[in-house]
């Protein structure tokens, strides 16, 4: 009933499908139009010059190089003034620590995605709120799982993710049950549709079984029901950009949405090894976008250990690569294996005009980036410098 | 009476100089129109891209020159059919000469070659401008390069203009001789 009654649209409706109510999807009537180099630039042509402007600023090999060379984290100051960061770290004390080293990073990147997204017409603006939901889950889950474990609202909420704040998060952490959570803090929030959905999937009460409430959730149901929210959001996200946005946007995006979707899937699976999770609960998690869906993510389920992912895994080119047996530091690998992946993706998304997908681009690639600094400031502040290299190298 | 039996009898009926009329108006509109499609797309890039890159400012107004001198095409070829339009020859009292008839469709559809023709120029020489502003401010060894595909792309308009020209050169009103 939810799914794109255009004859040749063949989008399967996914669960959480959030489709318009048009008969047609607007994505039939758009893509068949001549591609958008005619019209993008009106709306959005100055600011995705902008965006390549600030991608010219992404730091270089040779900026690497120099950073790796310090010796203290207050000498990554100083290199960083050289580079597009410019004096950002003007009035902090020293010694700098790494984590105020992340937080003036994370800003700046932050206060860019501002001052683009406030100037973004529609449907550029809807598109880079997209880009923030994510980070709103994030921060949702983090003041939640603290507010279990009684902490201090203030304290978490100067963790949370700048991108992801929200009126209301943080009153996030008084309401006891869910329905009282939902009503009073995420209906007014684009999470919201999200949140009755995996309430609706996972937690139906019986007849005279008491609501489910916040006290229910222990560790395991936290990391279910962010995953299922992230499973909600990526799914909506995939129909947006099908429906509402140009083909262009849409070819660049689906690549990236679906290796975030993989990714997914094989962490949740990796993850759940040693946890009492069901087979079935397994593969409620896993979206319904990306290579592996349906028979990669059907194999995922049934697998018990490392070597049986890695069988599951071995049809996929991209992913057979992704848990090789590396020994030491095994979990981080993963991870890096991953990162290598997006960062690849990302910076092809550059390749092509006339695209949202630019800005997705650019906010993980600066995300890569601002980890990168951060490895290289905790392996010299920690004095491991042989690792030093092991951080993800967007450009040579 | 004055009714017409299919579309052979209304076309026939239009007055040739209904004709060259739209066609001198659609020379001009048209190139203006690509024209400036191609100076806002390749503007907009420019302005943008001139943020973090200052140095592209004075280079990459040639692209946005190259859009305006196909509307400036459009112009050239307005005038030269335009002195094309004489006034009606009073020998003919009233009646429809074939050189007419010739006249006024030579005029509209040379007015249409270089209206459409400098149209598709016009957008073509600024998406290519667009990506010259972008591609300048990244490297800027590739914006001789890049410039050279412009060139290509504004020598569509001149196609055009030619082919207009020739067409309306054996255009002329008056009584046939």
């Amino acid at each position: 009933a939810n799914a794109c009654r255009q004859r040749e649209c063949r989008s399967p409706s996914p669960p959480f499908a959030r489709v318009r109510p048009f008969p047609l999807c607007e994505a039939a009537q758009f893509r068949h139009n001549m591609a958008s180099m005619g019209y993008f630039n009106v709306d959005n042509g100055y600011l995705e010059a902008m965006v390549r402007g600030y991608r010219s600023g992404i730091l270089q090999a040779a900026d690497y190089a120099n950073l790796q060379q310090c010796d203290t984290v207050d000498d990554m100051k100083m290199q960083l003034q050289g580079t597009d960061y410019g004096n950002f770290l003007q009035g902090e004390p020293s010694p700098l620590s790494t984590t105020t080293l992340a937080q003036r990073c994370t800003e700046k990147l932050v206060d860019e995605f501002n001052h683009l997204k406030v100037q973004a017409v529609e449907p550029l603006g809807t598109f880079m709120e997209y880009i923030t939901y994510g980070y709103m889950i994030d921060n949702l889950m983090l003041i939640i799982t603290g507010a279990l474990h009684d902490r201090d609202t203030a304290e978490l909420m100067a963790k949370c993710h700048p991108l992801g704040l929200f009126d209301g998060l943080s009153a996030a952490s008084i309401p006891n049950t869910a329905k009282d959570l939902y009503e009073m803090v995420l209906i007014e929030t684009p999470i919201g549709p999200y949140f009755t959905d995996v309430l609706a999937l996972w937690k139906s009460p019986q007849v005279g079984e008491r609501q489910p409430g916040v006290e229910d959730l222990d560790e395991l149901n936290i990391e279910i029901i962010r995953n299922s929210l992230y499973k909600a959001y990526l799914e909506d996200f995939y129909d947006f950009c099908k429906n509402k946005c140009s083909n262009e946007t849409f070819e660049v995006m689906a690549g990236i949405l679906e290796l975030e979707a993989d990714r997914r899937a094989i962490n949740i699976t990796v993850n759940s090894f040693d946890t009492e999770l069901s087979r079935d609960d397994k593969f409620k998690l896993y979206p319904s976008i990306g290579q592996l869906h349906p028979e990669g993510t059907a194999r995922l389920a049934l697998c018990q250990d490392v070597d049986g992912v890695r069988a599951a895994l071995d049809p996929y080119q991209d992913y057979r690569g992704v848990l090789a047996e590396a020994g030491v530091g095994e979990e981080k690998s993963v991870e890096n294996a991953f990162f290598e992946l997006e960062v690849q993706m990302n910076k092809d998304a550059f390749e092509q005009q006339f695209h949202f997908g630019l800005f997705w681009a650019y906010v993980k690639l600066r995300e890569q980036e601002v980890r990168n600094i951060v490895w290289i400031a905790e392996c010299i502040s920690q004095d491991q410098r042989h690792q030093l290299s092991q951080y993800v190298s967007i450009f040579q | 009476e004055e009714m017409f039996y299919g579309w052979g009898e209304l076309l026939n009926g239009i007055s040739p100089y209904a004709w060259a009329f739209i066609g001198t108006g659609l020379a001009i509109g048209l190139s203006v129109l690509g024209a400036a499609w191609g100076i806002f797309i390749t503007g907009s890039s420019l302005v943008g891209a001139a943020i973090k890159a200052p140095r592209i400012r004075s280079k990459n107004l040639i692209s946005v020159i190259f859009c305006e001198a196909v509307a400036i095409y459009g112009v050239i070829v307005a005038i030269i059919l335009q002195t094309h339009l004489d006034g009606p020859d009073p020998k003919l009292d009233g009646a429809v000469s074939l050189k007419d008839k010739f006249a006024g469709y030579a005029i509209f559809w040379s007015g249409l070659t270089a209206g459409f023709g400098n149209l598709a120029c016009g957008i073509c020489v600024g998406v290519c401008g667009s990506g010259c502003a972008l591609a300048d401010a990244q490297d800027g060894n590739l914006f001789v390069k890049i410039l050279v595909i412009e060139i290509f792309a504004s020598a569509l308009g001149i196609f055009a203009i030619i082919v207009a020209i020739i067409i309306s050169t054996q255009a002329n009103f008056g009584a046939d001789e």
